[in-house]
């Protein structure tokens, strides 16, 4: 059921995109800069947590998951940190899935050469 | 000239292919639903393993961005996003291709202009609009707190 729910879900949020995308030819930097905006969004207005739970990684996999993931971070550095926590708590929530992706991203480069665009 | 430029309108709209349309709806659903249950198979791994919820997802994401990052650089990852379309754009596997692919394109130009900057072209955007938002939030938040109104 769970992996159901992950397929479907992650499914449909990414044929939203790809209608989004057909009808307004938006560029993948502009999308995924979108969909982390409203991520965060819908996180601080407390519909994407229920959301993630009841969806597990349907939620969570696509990049709206990093945005309600970087509020989740705000929010619970606010309650530790005060005003503080503001500034803090959107990289720490943030940290494994922007170091993961800078250190692998950077060893990539090192490993792999350039190849010509198909 | 409205009615011609109306006229006009309507023969582009007429004439712009559309019927790609619904396959391109198919795929993106296809390959969308399927990165996200390779992270639901993981994540559920890591909990069977012990880990709590939180700690399994955080591997999943490392294991999707280092599995995206080595399929960008055997030229698979580039294939898989022509044909999702927004399938392979939307999860996290497709911030870590656009993160790795113009690093490895623009090494050439060095470590510090080629490597240091391109590998930013994307994420630089994501994580300080994400930032950004998020900290708007946080200020919301904390004066409605402050009011003791949230």
């Amino acid at each position: 059921m769970d992996y159901v729910k992950a397929f479907v879900v992650g499914g449909l949020i990414c044929v939203v995109i790809q209608i989004l995308m057909d009808n307004t030819k938006l560029m993948p930097g502009r999308i995924m800069v979108l969909l982390v905006v409203t991520g965060s969004i819908l996180g601080a207005v407390g519909i994407y947590q229920p959301f993630a739970d009841w969806a597990g990684a349907g939620a969570t996999v696509p990049l709206l998951g990093f945005g309600n993931s970087l509020w989740k971070g705000v929010w619970k550095s606010i309650g530790e940190d005060g005003f503080l926590g503001i500034f803090k708590g959107g990289f720490t929530a943030s940290s494994v899935g922007i170091s993961g992706a800078l250190i692998f991203g950077y060893l990539g480069s090192v490993i792999f050469k350039p190849r010509m665009k198909s | 000239m409205e009615i011609n430029k109306k006229a006009y309108e309507a023969y582009v709209k007429e004439v712009t292919p559309v019927n790609k349309r619904w396959p391109n709806i198919f795929r993106a659903f296809l390959v969308g639903g399927i990165i996200c249950t390779l992270g639901q198979i993981s994540t559920n791994l890591f909990i069977d393993g012990g880990l709590e919820k939180e700690v399994a997802s955080a591997w999943t994401t490392l294991i999707l961005i280092a599995s995206s990052v080595i399929l960008t650089g055997l030229n698979i990852y580039p294939k898989i996003v022509k044909f999702g379309g927004a399938g392979a754009l939307v999860p996290i596997t497709g911030f870590a291709n656009s993160v790795v692919a113009p690093a490895v394109e623009f090494k050439s130009e060095g470590q510090i202009f080629g490597i240091g900057c391109k590998i930013f072209t994307i994420a630089g955007p994501v994580i300080l609009y994400g930032i950004l938002s998020s900290w708007i939030l946080g200020v919301i938040a904390y004066v409605l707190m402050a009011f003791g109104i949230l």
